[in-house]
This record gives structure tokens, C-alpha cells and sequence, in this order.
């Protein structure tokens, strides 16, 4: 028998949107396997804080103002007929989850209890305590342990595997702890790997969040589509960027400015602390360049809520704020400022999860899937409302599974020789057997991921994301050169830093380029020399192909409109 | 502040694999944690220096390991709280786990004594349509289990698993509390009966160490002392250690202090007379050291005994 075995389904990442996906296909009758550079438990969905939002029509919410905050949310760049299924199917997935055995929080009649979000007017975000990822991460990983999903941890993935037809047909990774390659053979698989929030400095975003399944799906021609789109979250810490859940102000915390002021009453009458992530951001922004923050934050104002609601509502935050800041909210405001914290573009899929290309078609890399935070469908468009990122992790994840599982009920097992490992192998005995005091890799991310931060974050222009590609172009053109000091086989971090600073130098160049491309502000992308939205020009997705040499190749997409016309976007 | 670190490093690759201490003399700041520390020391010193690291933020559960002796997450240990200015700290993988390489250690182990409790819900009968109904203080209740982020650090420190590694472990106890504690599970006698067993609730001596080293409040012994309770009023067989418990209640009841030959006569019973016997060495070792006070069978209730028995009526009232 050949290691490792053929696969059905093979899904890389094991976060919320990978695990879901792999549960989805086990049921769906496939032979699953899961691939993750980490154990599942320690994957970045954890950070999800305050909760997943669904519309349930037995307490009188409906699914459509789920969906119009969601696309009004997105500036209007998600694709409405992607939003109007996470709508739809929010409630049966909250459901399963319940019944999987997450502990969402209950009312006195021990109904599912809610609390608010961002940018939603309903009370509509469902939740465990401040940890529900943690809480959501744990039961999937519980799922996949009763369902015997084969599990390979620590495993890196270098490259996808196409075979002759072009088909998508496996990937290339080491085993972490021993250094070893393996081809991965599989019908279908589905890119799960989160985030890419390392390309910036500071972010929300836990060390492993780089970018790979998006590099390495690129890479192998699929699309990424709208990585222009980069989220700062309005409340995270100074120094390190840790995350301060939204939920804080879904709770009632205020912001404040240095005389005291709720300042969002001037940007935001009537949404206030509650207005979408972009609004609140370049609001506090706004506050600081002007002089009226506090050392370069303003202050999230907890006290009202009193202890004893802090500890039980937000009892992780209130913890983290003491730790990491030496604050006790009960007792005096919160330092924050907006940080890096989400990437809402990605590899352009379908509804169905499959990387869908520029003509609407499954061309590019037929059998690739990608589902969760990696993908771009597009549900969160210019913007993504907070606990929005939980749901389309499960019904993406789940959606993407099933459909991967039927799409290789179709085909026969791809043929792909041993030989599809060796440009890897040999890129990473290059790597490790480079002598010589070259640089180091960690000193190449710093460089990167302050370069981002300065000049494609809140507010950006011409001039300065100019300087930022030209310096990440640079950045591309020293990787080569970098040296590790470990050159051993077993457990080589510094190996692994190198290569995933290969993969975030895609990326950043990709979320620049697109930057650069849309000439105009919407959602996130808010640009100081084109001020306004432009749905004449720009009521469309951005795409990028990877070229082997020089910059990516710009397409672009019209966006799905099905009830929403665009309208002025006041909060 | 200036600190050294002082870091047990493994290489499995050398000739001759063996552990040995590595100095790194650090100038940081006193309000950052020893990730840091250790993470600048792997981005700017020597990036053969392995670790496990991810969120930053205490909720991934990566970077278990143990600073000054005792097991912690790194990310959430400041420098200052462990040295002072130019001290030294001394970090070391987790204990009671095989060590991969420097601070990296196998949780394969950890990992599997997990899965031996079974630990996934068991609803009996069909789901309903919507959710199940449940109290909100059951939930939230569980959320004090559910922030177990399965770091390991419990284990790591667990004085039981260091002589036994039969014992199922703390984090896999508390898990088990989880699913025990939980109105939807169905498999609560199954899964008391299984925790019954040799390796299960009853082997853990309640050192308190894993209460005191868990960086998110699980408690893990706590849960245990409940699993325990839980046991013995769903009448799960009793074994050595739920009589352990009766009697020794039972005992102070009504002699108003611990009758220790009594007490083992009556935990290990003639079922277990075996291993009442092969104790006897120890007894007598005890008995010349003056361990064991000379009572026995006509041990009289010490005076003012209705007193106690009067505080037995109170407790039993209220619980």
C-alpha cells in the first residue's frame, strides 16, 4: 500500500471551514483526510470572540434583513445570491451545531439566547460567552475524533499537484516532525488554511495565519479576487494587536476620544459604537491623526457594564485586558486602536466552494474547493460584519465538503508520479543548506508587515501603496537569499518561516496590486485621492492570476445583484 | 529589563541525543511575556531554538511548557512576574510527555488518553427540530469546562501521571466532566462507569497542583471531585476509592476522629483483603515511626461527638 493513501476529499487546514468540510464529506460517503500544519485545536478560529449571527424565523427575525445588512455591511461588493444562502441557511447550521454539542448561550426559557453585533439592528448574533470559536473549534474537532476522520498534524503543504488533464490532483507536503515528504494524491481538495494576517504588523492574527492555501492555490492559476479588502477591527490592544472582542460595544462599552467625547455620535448617529468595522475604524483613525486620541488609541469604555456582567459575558476580554494591557475594565477604559484583523478576499469560489475562474467557470484548477477566511465567495464584499466569519466558515465549510464529496463520486483516482515532489524537495534542501550569513527570514516579515501596515491600511493613496509594492518586489527579490541556521530534518521552524514568508510576499503583492486597481473607496478600501464609491466604475471584483514572472494579471467580475441596489451607505 | 534565559534544548538528530541548558542573555521589556523572549531569541539569536507558538493570546494552547519548574503557557507568563531585573529564568519543555526537540514535546499521548473518555456528545433518543431546551445556568456552567484549551500544562504537572501512566489524566477527566455535566449527553452512567475504572476518577490524589498551573480557571481537580460525587450517587459498583470516602465519613461521624486501621479494614474489605495484606509491611514501618495511632476496634468516640454528628445533620440539610 502507498503512503499516504488516496484520498476522496483532501482538506488542508483544520480550523472551523476545513473540519466542517471534512465532517460534510465523511457523511457525504467520501474518503476524507484532514492536512494541517497544526493540531486542529490550536487553529486560528479560537480567536473568534463574540459569535456567529443567524436570522431564526421562529422569533421573528428574517432571513433578508440578514442578508441586506450583510450586502450594505459590504459596501456592496458581496455577491447577493452568495449572501442570500448564508442567510438562508444560517439557522439549520447554528442548529447542528447546537446539536453537535456547542454550549450556546440560553435565555431564562432555555431557548438559544442573543446578543448585538456591528451593523446589524437585530439582536442576532448567538454565542458562547466571549470564546465561541474556541467553544465551536473544540466540538468540531470532537466530531471529527467520532467520525475517524484520518488527521495528519503538523504537516506542511509546499504546492498543489495537477495531473496531465490539469485536474487538481493532490498536494505536496512535509511532515513536520521528521522532515519527510509525501504526495498527497486526492479527487478533490479543499484549501481551508484561514487568514493570511502576518503579511501585516501588527495583527489581530495568530502567528500561523500566513497566507499559504491562498499562495499555494494562486500559485497553481486559481484567482484570488477583492485582496484589497483588508479589515482592521476597531478594538485591538496596542503593541502586540491582540483582539478585543466586538461583542464589548455589542454589550453597550463606549468609545471615547481624550476629552471624554462618544465621538462615533459625529460619524454615526444613529448606529454608534455599533456601525460596520470600516465606519468605526477610520472614525478612530480619524480621532488619533487629529489629535484627540490618547498615545495613538482611543479608549473602549467598559465601567458601566459593571464587574460581575464583565466576567460573565466577556469574561476572556476581561481577563486579556488584565494581562496584557494591566487593565481592569470594571475599573477604567481600555486603550485600542484599529489593527489588521481579516482578509474578506481570497480564492474566488462559487456557492458551492469550488475556485470558480474569471469566466464564471471551473477551469482554472478543476477540483479545487476553498471555504472559509482562505476564500473569497463573495459574502463579506468591501466589509465584513462582525459574526458573520463563524457562519461562513460552517456553511461554506459544510457546503464545500458535500460538493467536493458528489464532484468525486464522478471522477477516478488521478494519476500523478512520485516525481511531482521533486522541484519541492529540492526548493527545500536549497533552503536549508544555503550557507553563509545571509538574511533572516523574520527580519524580511518585520519589514513586510510594517510596510503594510504604513501604507495599505485605514487610509491609503497612489504615492504611498507605489512605495509599498516597490518595496515588497524588493522583498520578493532578497527571499532567495535567506539563510537558516537549523539545518536539521526534524522540527525546523526556521524552515518553516521561510517558506511561509515566501507565501505572505504573494499575498501582500496581490493585496497591493488590487489596492492599487480599485480606484475608488468602498468598504475597507478607502482611499484619500478617490474619496467616493464609484458603482459606475467599480461595481465589480477585482481578480489577480499569478504570472511566473512579474506583476499578477488584472481580470475582473461584475458583482450579483439580486434585490439590493446600491444605495448611500449611512449608518 | 535585562534577564537571561536559561532554556533545556534537545536536538534528536546529534550523534548522541542528550538534553542540556542553553543561556541566552535577553534585554526586553519587563511587561512582555516570556514568548516573547523567547521568540526574539528564535527571530535574532539562533532560529534552531524550536518551540510551539501560535495565537499570542492564551487561547490556542500551543505554547505549554514550564518556566522556574512549573508548567504554563509562555504567551501568558510575564518576564517580570518570574525574574527580576538580571535574574535568570529557566524554561523547559512539559514534563510527563517525550520530548520532540527543545521545548517541542509529543502530545500523541495526551492526545489519545482524550479519546479514551470518549469525548463527543451522546444525545440519547431523536434531536429535536430546534435546539434543546436547557437551563442557562447549565450552559454557562459548561463554559467553564469548555474554555479548556488542551494545552497540556495539567498534565504536564500531574504528580499522579508521574508515577503512573495509567492514570486517564486531568484534562481528560475535566473533559469528561463536560459530557457528564451536560443535559443533552445521554451516556452519563455509561461514562461514570468507565471513569470507575482502574486509571479513571478515583486515582487522583488531589495534590492540587492542576488547579493551580491551568492558565484558564478549568479546575480541572475540581471537576474530578465532582465526576467523583456525580459516581457515587448515580451508585456506579463501588470501589476502593468511593469506600475509601463512605468510610471515611462514616468513621468521623461516629467516632469524631480518623480510625486509620478501621479505616483501611473497611475501604479494602475482604473482596480486596489481598492488598490489605500486602500493605501490612508499610503498616508496621508506619507503626514504628509513630505514624499510626494506636486505636482500632476499641477506638471510643472522642467526647462532645453529638457535636460533630450535630454538624453532619447540617451539612446533609443543606447539600
Amino acid at each position: 500500500m502507498t503512503y499516504p493513501p488516496s484520498y476522496d476529499v483532501l482538506v488542508i487546514g483544520a480550523g472551523l471551514a476545513g473540519m466542517r468540510a471534512a465532517i460534510a464529506a465523511h457523511h457525504q460517503g467520501a474518503s476524507v483526510a484532514l492536512l494541517t500544519k497544526v493540531h486542529p485545536v490550536r487553529s486560528h478560529s479560537n480567536a473568534a470572540q463574540g459569535g456567529i449571527n443567524a436570522a431564526l424565523t421562529d422569533r421573528g427575525d428574517k432571513w433578508e434583513d440578514h442578508a441586506f445588512e450583510t450586502v450594505k455591511g459590504s459596501d456592496y461588493l458581496s455577491d447577493q445570491d452568495a449572501v442570500e444562502v448564508l442567510a438562508q441557511e444560517a439557522g439549520q447550521d447554528i442548529i447542528a451545531l447546537e446539536h453537535m454539542g456547542v454550549i450556546f448561550n440560553r435565555n431564562e426559557e432555555g431557548h438559544l439566547g442573543t446578543r448585538r453585533f456591528g451593523g446589524q439592528k437585530r439582536a442576532r448574533t448567538f454565542f458562547v460567552s466571549d470564546f465561541t470559536g474556541q467553544a465551536m473549534l473544540h466540538v468540531l474537532y470532537e466530531q471529527t475524533m467520532q467520525a475517524k476522520i484520518p488527521v495528519y498534524e503538523e504537516w506542511f503543504v509546499t504546492s498543489l499537484v495537477k495531473d496531465d488533464q490539469g485536474r487538481c490532483a493532490g498536494v505536496v507536503a512535509f511532515e513536520i516532525r521528521t522532515g519527510t515528504f509525501a504526495l498527497f494524491r486526492a479527487k478533490a481538495v479543499i484549501m481551508s488554511t484561514g487568514g493570511l494576517g502576518r503579511v501585516y504588523e501588527p495583527s489581530t492574527n495568530a502567528l500561523i495565519c500566513t497566507g499559504d492555501g491562498m499562495a499555494v492555490a494562486y500559485r497553481a492559476g486559481a484567482p484570488l479576487m477583492d485582496m484589497e479588502m483588508v479589515q482592521y477591527h476597531p478594538t485591538t490592544l496596542k503593541g502586540k494587536g491582540l483582539l478585543i472582542t466586538e461583542a464589548a460595544r455589542g454589550e453597550g462599552a463606549y468609545l471615547l476620544n481624550n476629552k471624554g467625547e462618544r465621538f462615533m455620535e459625529r460619524y454615526a448617529p444613529n448606529m454608534l459604537e455599533l456601525a460596520s468595522r470600516d465606519v468605526v475604524s477610520r472614525a478612530e483613525q480619524i480621532e488619533i491623526n487629529e489629535g484627540r486620541g490618547i498615545k495613538g488609541c482611543v479608549l473602549l469604555d467598559c465601567r458601566h457594564l459593571g464587574r460581575a456582567f464583565l466576567q460573565d459575558r466577556l469574561g476572556q476580554i476581561y481577563a486579556e485586558a488584565k494581562t496584557f494591557a494591566n487593565v481592569d475594565l470594571a475599573e477604567e477604559p481600555l486603550p485600542i486602536r484599529p489593527g489588521m484583523h481579516y482578509q474578506m478576499g481570497g480564492i474566488k469560489t462559487d456557492t458551492e466552494g469550488r475556485c470558480w475562474d474569471v469566466q464564471g467557470q471551473w477551469a482554472g484548477v478543476p477540483g479545487l474547493f476553498a471555504a472559509g477566511e482562505t476564500a473569497c465567495v463573495s459574502l463579506h464584499g468591501g466589509n465584513r460584519l462582525g459574526a458573520n466569519s463563524l457562519l461562513d466558515t460552517v456553511v461554506f465549510g459544510r457546503r464545500a465538503g458535500t460538493c467536493a464529496a458528489d464532484y468525486a463520486n464522478t471522477i477516478s483516482p488521478p494519476t500523478i508520479p512520485e516525481s511531482a515532489m521533486d522541484a519541492d524537495k529540492h526548493l527545500v534542501a536549497g533552503i536549508v543548506s544555503r550557507k553563509g550569513p545571509g538574511e533572516r527570514a523574520a527580519a524580511l516579515r518585520l519589514e513586510m508587515g510594517t510596510t503594510m501596515n504604513r501604507y495599505v491600511s485605514v487610509f491609503r493613496e497612489q504615492e504611498g501603496m507605489e512605495t509599498a509594492l516597490h518595496h515588497i518586489t524588493e522583498l520578493q527579490a532578497r527571499w532567495p537569499g535567506i539563510t537558516i541556521q537549523d539545518k536539521g530534518q526534524v522540527f525546523n521552524t526556521g524552515l518553516i518561516a521561510a517558506l511561509e514568508l515566501g507565501f505572505m510576499l504573494d499575498c501582500a503583492e496581490a493585496i497591493i496590486v488590487g489596492a492599487l486597481t480599485r480606484q475608488e473607496s468602498r468598504g475597507a478600501h478607502f482611499r484619500t485621492d478617490y474619496l467616493d464609491r464609484d458603482d459606475e466604475h467599480w461595481l465589480k471584483h477585482v481578480l489577480l492570476y499569478h504570472t511566473p514572472d512579474g506583476s499578477p494579471h488584472v481580470e475582473y467580475l461584475p458583482v450579483r445583484i439580486t434585490q439590493w441596489q446600491p444605495q448611500i451607505r449611512v449608518y | 529589563m535585562h534577564t537571561t534565559l536559561r532554556i533545556r534544548r534537545f536536538n534528536p538528530e546529534q550523534d548522541r541525543p542528550s538534553s542540556y541548558y542553553q543561556e541566552y542573555d535577553l534585554e526586553i521589556d519587563p511587561s512582555d511575556s516570556v514568548l516573547d523572549g523567547l521568540i526574539k531569541i528564535r527571530e535574532t539569536v539562533d532560529d534552531s531554538l524550536t518551540l510551539r507558538c501560535s495565537c499570542r493570546g492564551a487561547i490556542c494552547g500551543s505554547c505549554g511548557m514550564r518556566i522556574n519548574g512549573h508548567a504554563v503557557l509562555a504567551c501568558k507568563t510575564k518576564m517580570i512576574s518570574v525574574a527580576s531585573e538580571g535574574e535568570t529564568i529557566q524554561v523547559e519543555p512539559m514534563n510527563n510527555m517525550p520530548v520532540i526537540k527543545d521545548l517541542v514535546t509529543d502530545m500523541a499521548p495526551f492526545w489519545s488518553k482524550i479519546r479514551q473518555i470518549q469525548p463527543w456528545l451522546q444525545p440519547q433518543g431523536r434531536a429535536p427540530t430546534a435546539e434543546y431546551i436547557a437551563s442557562p445556568e447549565s450552559m454557562s456552567h459548561l463554559s467553564g469546562v469548555m474554555s479548556c484549551i488542551m494545552c497540556g500544562v495539567c498534565v504536564s504537572d500531574c504528580t499522579v501521571l508521574e508515577v503512573d501512566k495509567s492514570f486517564v489524566g486531568p484534562a481528560a477527566l475535566a473533559k469528561a466532566y463536560r459530557f457528564v455535566a451536560d443535559p443533552r449527553d445521554g451516556a452519563t452512567t455509561h461514562r461514570l462507569e468507565q471513569l470507575n475504572q482502574p486509571g479513571g476518577m478515583w486515582d487522583c490524589t488531589r495534590c492540587m497542583e492542576c488547579i493551580q498551573v491551568c492558565p484558564k480557571g478549568v479546575g480541572p481537580m475540581d471537576r474530578i471531585m465532582s465526576l467523583r460525587a456525580k459516581g457515587m450517587k448515580a451508585k456506579v459498583p463501588s470501589t476502593c476509592g468511593s469506600r475509601h470516602a463512605e468510610v471515611f465519613t462514616d468513621i468521623i461521624k461516629h467516632k469524631g476522629m480518623l480510625d486509620e486501621p478501621m479505616l483501611a479494614i473497611r475501604t479494602f474489605g475482604l473482596k480486596h483483603a489481598g492488598r490489605l495484606v500486602g500493605m501490612i509491611p508499610m503498616i508496621i514501618q508506619s507503626v514504628f515511626k509513630g505514624k499510626v495511632p494506636m486505636s482500632g476496634p476499641l477506638h471510643r468516640p472522642i467526647p462532645g461527638i453529638q457535636h460533630i454528628q450535630r454538624l453532619f445533620t447540617r451539612v446533609r440539610s443543606q447539600s
